[in-house]
């Protein structure tokens, strides 16, 4: 954009992997100027973000302020609320209050954090419709694979009967590891852990919490349910043996940990190989049946630093170009 | 051979008898009975299901028997399977008598477990087994694999179900 408007400000309330990642895209962007950003131990105003870049990997404090993420968020004048702080799906927080003291302050809210939206998805849509303002979410469900802006935007002549999809590379990494390699589950996990692709703990992942938390997403988002996670049937990957997976790939057949949003349910299913949901490794991956255009199928990163912020990124300029 | 047959049997006590008698001592084996109570007929008769193992020599002299005690034949054919799904079970499947599992899906009359590949690790960890089910219909298809969901929760086993074929490539 090379016309003289004034940039678009935003702040960015989180620095972990994901808030690192947008910080580094924006750097980019000409038409976007970061105002703040806050970790868990403070608040740079007006950051050089190489500079805070740098000392985030250092080890050091990024504050430059005694304000609160809550004051930035409150006071600082911007327009544009990036919310990345990690997941909780108890209570939500700290992301919830960050998330409704921006709407309620006006400003447009994009998140990477699920925690806000599987405990008070309605109210938060409520809140941002009142305010006029916009609050999206790609980076919720399956990182950089585009679904829902795709479903919203896309794929708004038809309408959605069903989505189902493997939505956590973890498990995903797991299954397809075990059977590739001849693995058993305990062996392939502490491997998982040690190269990052699964937590110190795993529980949130394996269990099938987090899968089950984009299944109330996306069921929120497009069946019109108002549901939380309690009402997701939710079995995870914990018992499948290596000797199960074996049995079924010399059928032709692999394990999915699947989320179905239509079922509202989260369960490993047998899948034949030729399925389009049998992608491997980390890979995310979406079937969304719908009643004219037929099945449709997406895959792609489901995690990682900048393929996530990417996403993230991706709603801040929509909803830039929305405005203009 | 596998028959399956349909039969209509006055409301009176001791009918049955009419029926396996003769299948008995012409050397069948009954594997499924089902009396529909429920859908009794304008003729004040009650139709039954039946599934038995058979010789297929001895058909014709069994139905000469069954017209001999006044046994209404509506319809007798071999069991066709139609429809096939797989299922893989994870747990103590030997300790809590796999017999009795697949017996609960073949004594349906309308499903049996076709093939059932099983691999037993140590003797205290989990087997795991790879069923496949065949059954004359989906309905029964379904149906079978709730009854095996059920016995499979009793005895604490772990079903992993196939993905709903939505006419998907390859699903």
């Amino acid at each position: 954009m090379q016309n003289k408007t004034p940039p678009v400000k935003l702040s960015i309330i989180g620095f972990g992997a994901v808030g690192q990642g947008v910080a580094a895209l924006v750097q980019k962007v000409p038409q976007l100027k970061v105002v703040a950003v806050a970790d868990s131990k403070g608040v740079a105003l007006m950051p050089d973000l190489e500079d805070v870049l740098a000392r985030k990997k250092a080890g050091q404090p990024i504050a430059n302020s005694d304000l609160t993420a809550l004051d930035v968020i409150r006071t600082v004048a911007h327009d544009v609320v990036v919310e990345v702080t990690p997941t909780n799906v108890v209570d939500g927080e700290p992301g919830l209050t960050h998330v409704r003291e921006a709407l309620r302050s006006r400003r447009n809210v994009v998140t990477s954090n699920k925690g806000p939206l599987v405990v008070a998805f309605n109210e938060l849509n409520k809140l941002a419709r009142a305010s006029g303002v916009a609050l999206r979410y790609e980076a919720t469900v399956g990182g950089a694979m585009p679904i829902i802006n795709l479903i919203r935007d896309t794929l708004v002549g038809t309408r959605v009967l069903d989505i189902r999809g493997v939505l956590n590379g973890t498990c995903n990494y797991i299954l397809t590891r075990m059977v590739e390699e001849g693995l058993d589950y305990d062996q392939v996990l502490s491997e998982a852990q040690d190269m990052g692709i699964a937590e110190a703990d795993p529980t949130y992942d394996v269990t099938g919490i987090d899968t089950a938390c984009k299944v109330v997403i996306l069921a929120n988002a497009f069946f019109g349910r108002k549901i939380t996670f309690k009402d997701i049937n939710v079995v995870g990957i914990e018992r499948i043996t290596l000797d199960a997976l074996q049995l079924a790939r010399q059928r032709g057949y692999v394990v999915k940990l699947i989320g179905d949003v239509k079922e509202l349910s989260v369960s490993p299913k047998l899948i034949s190989v030729r399925h389009p949901l049998n992608v491997s490794g980390t890979l995310n991956a979406a079937s969304i049946l719908t009643e004219t255009a037929g099945e449709i199928t997406v895959t792609g990163k489901g995690a990682g630093s900048v393929e996530t912020a990417s996403a993230v990124l991706g709603d801040v300029l929509s909803i830039i170009q929305q405005r203009h | 051979m596998r028959i399956s047959m349909d039969l209509e049997l006055r409301d009176t006590p001791g009918q049955l008898m009419h029926v396996l008698a003769p299948i008995s001592n012409l050397g069948g084996n009954v594997t499924s009975i089902l009396h529909h109570h429920d859908k009794k007929t304008a003729r004040n008769t009650v139709p039954v299901s039946l599934v038995f193992e058979m010789d297929e020599q001895k058909l014709e002299e069994l139905q000469q028997k069954l017209d001999e005690n006044d046994v209404l034949i509506v319809r007798m054919g071999k069991m066709r399977l139609r429809t096939k799904t797989h299922v893989l079970l994870i747990g103590h499947i030997i300790h809590t008598d796999l017999r009795e599992t697949i017996d609960a899906i073949d004594g349906t009359g309308f499903a049996e477990v076709q093939d059932l590949s099983l691999s037993m690790p140590a003797i205290d960890s989990p087997s795991s087994a790879f069923v496949t089910i065949m059954a004359t219909g989906v309905e029964e298809l379904k149906q079978s694999v709730e009854i095996l969901k059920d016995i499979a929760q009793r005895k604490d086993l772990h079903v992993i179900e196939p993905i709903d074929d939505r006419g998907v490539a390859g699903g």
